[in-house]
Parts: structure tokens; sequence; C-alpha cells
């Protein structure tokens, strides 16, 4: 049995369509990424699948149990840590979590073993209000929580958004941890370099699914040339790229342009001619093996 | 039952941390108590009476010295022209005029009639009724008088009297704060109860909390009820206080049995309570929460009864009271604490306020969703 399966979901606020035709499946012990620009549908999605937003059309099943019929038993086994920060701010880091094992019908001692990990890097803070802490720590405060009651499989909304890079870091060695412990894990993100971390990962866009594969084969499904293109001014460069007739697509990644070109009969000297006919010398071109990253622009680009 | 306990003790921790709630819960009480009873009085004493006299008769003199005579009346000034009692009323150095006209005692006398004319400044319409109340008694008392004194002179004119006597019964001098302190109890309880609740839940949603509890597999009834408890308490715990402030300072009478008087309010709260935590699952900011809670109470608390009487309302008024909880525990409160009215009294409202209770609650309770 898979632990998570949507079939054809809708979801629409009015005239505004969230959702449209969304169907996958999660392998059970899976870490799955949903990854998506902000507005993309991801919250929409977490919410149904948590119980708490109704599909306007279709049907998911989390842990063979329906999120309509039910939802009082999925709310027994999932945990669920939304975007937004949600945990009773003027209430103490202890308060919190003793609260939420209570409403769950358990005890902080009783799963102590499953937030061991994690809660000890809170410790030290336990007596403060949760608004006092910083963004990591109220992540780490908040999948305590979220995990407290020995959930079976894990809802993180955008764990990662707001929260510095060290931090960020940290929390995924906690969620690879956590999933070897056997939970199943969404988890959805803005961040493309989360992406290579998840065992698959769906990539959506307005609404809508563009791709489901492991991170890995997603790479190999760019079908293109691809280059890292650099000089003294990338600004420039990039706006002479967009110029630029052979040009498919070009997109700032760090201190490089990846760039595609048009045709598979594109040479570098054209495009050094090109430069340097417009006046930009010391352009450094490198091969360049697409990452997730690329594909999900380049898919972002073929769907708008 | 647990699960119930750990919702308690949350809500009552994150009022202790409020800051602002104690002196809410202490401050307030003692300040509305103070200055509203000193202040909301419709009590007329020392009426300004100016006095046109055009008769300078024994009779005429007789009607004055009943005026002159009550706790009432000041008689202001004395004089013989309109004019002069006009200017008077003008310039707000008198509240009422009386005119006795010219042959006052002889017309009385030959046609057994005889107008007097009263001028009452009416700017305070509700004042200006009491007054005019006031004075045709006096008026009217006089009357009465004069005719069975002159059919025992006369008594070929058989003219049978009643004479009318007047006890105020339950608040014998006619104290305004016997009467004003048990309403503006009721006002404490039902502004401390119905905007604590009101704004609770839909705090709960602004700050996003309300997600993590809805994924919860936490009963809507175990919710509900703590919601409730934590504002029930505190209002009841008001209202002791209240009661004790009102007894120590202003010392009204608490003639009925007390207990009564909280089973009926424990009642009271759960309506009052259950509006408020509608209201609060209704509306998605506080700020709306806020607005609509007050429009309720204001229309609540403006035809209970508190400040005018609800039998002066027109019929349609008295029958929106109907569905007026405020209405309810006021009339109760001062029924109990002033007449000392028993279980058997009240019972009919006691049956109406638990069936709105039951009705508000189940209300609250099925408007409240876990899922959007």
């Amino acid at each position: 049995m898979q632990a998570v399966v949507v079939n054809n979901i809708d979801k629409t606020y009015g005239k505004v369509k969230a959702l449209t035709d969304i169907s996958f499946a999660v392998e059970k012990g899976e870490l799955f990424g949903i990854i998506g620009p902000d507005g993309a549908g991801k919250t929409s999605l977490f919410r149904i699948l948590t119980t708490l937003l109704l599909p306007s059309k279709g049907s998911a099943i989390v842990e063979g149990f329906d999120v309509v019929k039910d939802y009082k038993q999925i709310r027994k086994i999932v945990g669920y840590m939304p975007g937004r920060f949600s945990l009773y701010q003027d209430l103490s880091v202890e308060e919190n979590l003793e609260f939420f094992a209570t409403i769950f019908g358990t005890t902080i001692e009783e799963n102590y073993e499953l937030v061991k990990d994690i809660y000890t890097q809170i410790e030290p803070f336990k007596t403060r209000p949760a608004g006092k802490l910083s963004g990591g720590m109220k992540q780490k405060l908040a999948l305590c929580c979220a995990m407290i009651h020995k959930p079976v499989i894990l809802f993180l909304d955008e764990p990662t958004t707001g929260v510095d890079a060290v931090s960020r870091k940290e929390f995924w060695e906690m969620l690879i941890r956590l999933k070897k412990s056997g939970i199943t894990i969404l988890v959805s993100t803005p961040y493309m370099d989360e992406a290579s971390l998840c065992d698959r990962v769906a990539l959506i866009q307005n609404g809508k699914m563009l791709a489901i594969d492991k991170p890995d084969n997603i790479a190999k499904t760019f079908d293109k040339k691809l280059f890292a293109v650099k000089s003294g001014n990338n600004y420039t460069l990039l706006n002479l790229l967009k110029d630029f007739a052979k040009t498919d697509s070009v997109y700032p990644f760090g201190e490089y342009l990846h760039f595609s070109p048009s045709g598979n009969d594109f040479q570098r000297t054209e495009l050094l001619e090109f430069l340097s006919s417009k006046g930009c010398e010391d352009v450094e071109i490198n091969t360049q093996e697409p990452t997730i990253e690329d594909c999900f622009m380049n898919l972002m680009n073929n769907n708008s | 039952m647990r699960t119930i306990l750990f919702i308690l003790r949350k809500e009552f921790l994150q009022i202790k941390r409020n800051k602002a709630m104690l002196p809410i819960i202490f401050i307030m009480p003692f300040i509305q108590l103070i200055i509203l009873v000193h202040a909301a009085t419709f009590e007329m004493k020392h009426i300004r009476l100016h006095v046109i006299d055009k008769d300078m008769s024994s009779v005429s003199r007789e009607l004055i010295s009943k005026f002159s005579g009550s706790p009432f009346y000041d008689i202001t000034s004395y004089s013989f022209s309109d004019k002069e009692g006009e200017e008077d009323l003008r310039s707000n150095k008198a509240d009422i005029v009386l005119v006795i006209p010219e042959h006052f005692e002889k017309k009385l006398r030959k046609e057994n009639s005889c107008e007097v004319q009263l001028i009452i400044n009416s700017i305070n319409a509700a004042s200006a009724g009491l007054i005019n109340a006031y004075t045709s008694s006096i008026l009217l008392d006089y009357n009465v008088n004069l005719v069975a004194k002159w059919s025992v002179m006369n008594s070929s004119v058989q003219a049978s009297t009643i004479e009318t006597t007047y006890s105020y019964w339950y608040n014998p001098e006619l104290n305004y704060k016997n009467y004003m302190v048990p309403g503006i109890l009721v006002l404490l309880v039902t502004i401390i109860g119905m905007v604590l609740s009101s704004l609770n839940v839909v705090r709960e949603k602004e700050i996003g909390t309300i997600e993590q509890i809805n994924i919860t597999p936490i009963r809507k009834y175990q919710f509900i009820i703590g919601k409730l408890v934590p504002f029930w308490i505190i209002a009841m715990f008001e209202l002791a206080f209240g009661l004790t402030i009102g007894k120590l300072l202003f010392g009204i009478p608490i003639i009925g049995n007390v207990a009564l008087l909280f089973l009926f309010a424990s009642v009271y709260l759960l309506v009052i309570l259950s509006i408020g935590l509608l209201i609060s699952t209704l509306n998605n900011t506080q700020q709306q929460a806020m607005f609509i809670t007050w429009f309720f109470m204001m229309i609540f608390i403006m035809m209970s009864g508190l400040f005018t009487p609800v039998e002066s309302m027109p019929e349609w008024a008295q029958k929106i009271n109907i569905i007026n909880p405020v209405a309810y525990f006021i009339k109760t409160m001062r029924m109990v604490l002033l007449k000392g009215s028993g279980f058997g009294d009240i019972s009919g409202l006691f049956a109406s306020i638990c069936t709105y209770a039951v009705i508000m609650i189940s209300f609250a309770t099925w408007r409240y969703r876990k899922v959007s």
C-alpha cells in the first residue's frame, strides 16, 4: 500500500483555480518533495492532504484513509507543520510541546525518543516563550510538536522558508535521519537545491504538476545543450544573450549564466563572435551538467 | 477529560501571560460601578420651581405649600408675570413654571374646576417626563383632598372620594443606586464574557494556531468546553467581585438568595459566551469580531431595561427583547436582589435562559468547523 495516493484533485477558490488535475502517489518511507514557486498551490495541496481543506474535485487517500470521509483517522496519524509558524507564541517551548502531546492523547515521555535529537537542541531554551525563539529554533520546535504523537506520515509545508542557510542544512539532516526511522515525509519547498535531497520530487506550477520523478532522472530529462557562461559584467552579458538569435533560454545561476541554445548545430565560436562584436570580451564558456533547477526553468517555460 | 484539563490550563496560562488581563478583571468593575452608578441617575431631586401666583388666595397658597413641603422641589422664585417665568426657563434658572390663574379659588368654588398651567423645560425628555409625573401627582393629590374637604363643608354635595396613598415597595426610598447597581453588574459580566470569548478563537485564526489545533484529533466539544470554561470562571468571579463592591461601597440590599442569582448567572453566561464564540468562529479578524460584538452588545444593553424601562418601549421592541439575554438577566438580578424573589418567581425566566443556552451552544458548536 502506498502512503499517499492523489487522484485528479482540483481546488478552486471562487474564480481562482489553485489546483488542476493533480495526481501522484508517494511510497511508504519516502522523502517526497513538492517543488514550486510561491503561489503554485503547494499549501492548498498540503491542506487537502491533512484534511483541513476539502478538494473541489477528485480524491486523495492517506495511509488508506480517504481525506474527506475518514478525516478523523487521518488526523490521528499525520503530523503537519504549516508554513506559517503556528504554535502558541505566549507559551514556552516546553508548554507548547506538552500541550500538543496532550491533545494528541500522549505524553512527551512516551515518544521522547522520536523527538530527542531535535528537542535536545532547543532544550536550553525550554522556558522561553515560543514567540521569542529565532527562526530556526521555531522550526525545530514546530517539527517536534508535529512529531510528538508519533505520526506515520509527516507533512512539512515550506519548513525552511525564512530560515538561515546553516539552520536549513541542519533541518534537512534531521529530515534524512527521520526518514531512516521509517516515517513517510512530504515536504514542500521553493528552494531547488533542497530538491536533490529528496527521494522523488514533484514539480508544480500554477496548480499543475509538471513532472514527478527522482531528482537525477528529472535532471536527465533536460534534452538540450547547456553552458555556463560568465564574464566581467554578467548583467550586460545577460541582456546580450537575450538578444542573441540562437538563444533558447538564459538564466542567472549564482556567478554563472546558464545558457541553452536552440538547435543542435550550435558552436561556441558563434556565441563568442557575437559577443565580441558587441564589445564583450573575456567571456568564459563551459559545458554544464543540467541540474533540476534547469529542468524546472525549462518546464516552466514550456508550460507558460 | 485530561485533554480538556490541558486546554483549560493552556487558556489560563495565556490569560495570565496577557499583561492587560489583570487590570481588566480587577479595575474595570471598580471604575464602571463607581462612575456609572453615580452618573447615570434619573433621580429627580431639587427640581427648580418657578411659581406665578396670580390669584394670591388661601387655596392657591395651600397648593404652593404642597410643593414647598416636598423634598423634590425647590421653589426658586415667585412672580406675577408669565414673562418672568419664561425668562427663568430660558436662562435655565428653573426647570418648571407653575402658573396659577387669576380667580383660581373663585372658579374652583363656582365651577368646580379650574386649570393651572405647567411649563416644563423638556430639553431632557426623560427628566421632563418625570417632572410632569411628579407634579401631576401632587396636583391630583391636592385636588382629591380639596373635593373631600368641600364635600364635608357642604353636605348637599355628595362626593365620594378615593384617597390614594403611595408606598414604594422593594426600594422604599426610591434609591436610584439600588436600581442601577444590579444593572451595571449585568453590564460588566456581559462585556467581559462576550468580548473575551468573541476575540479568542478569531485570535487563534489570526496567529494561525487554529490550523495546528484543527489537525489534531481533538473533539469539537472538548475544544468548545476549553474555550468557554475559562471565561465563564472569570465572568462569575467578576459578578462576585462586583456584588461585593456594590454591597460594601453602595450598600445595595441583597434580599434574595445569592446562590439563586449565581445559578441564573451561570446559565446566562453560557448564552453570552456562546454568542461570543459564534461571532468568533464566523469572523476572520479580531477587528471584525470586535465590531460585531459591539454592535450586538449595544442593542442588547440599550434594550435591556438597564436605563429605560422595558415597559415603556413600543410593543415591537418588547417583542425583540424575547431574544435579548441581557434583559432576562437584568430582570432576574433586580428581582432577586431588591425583591427577594425565590426560584418559583424566576422559574419562567430561568427556563427561557436555559433554552436559550442550549440553542446558542449547539449553534456555536455546529458552526465551529475543523475543515474549511
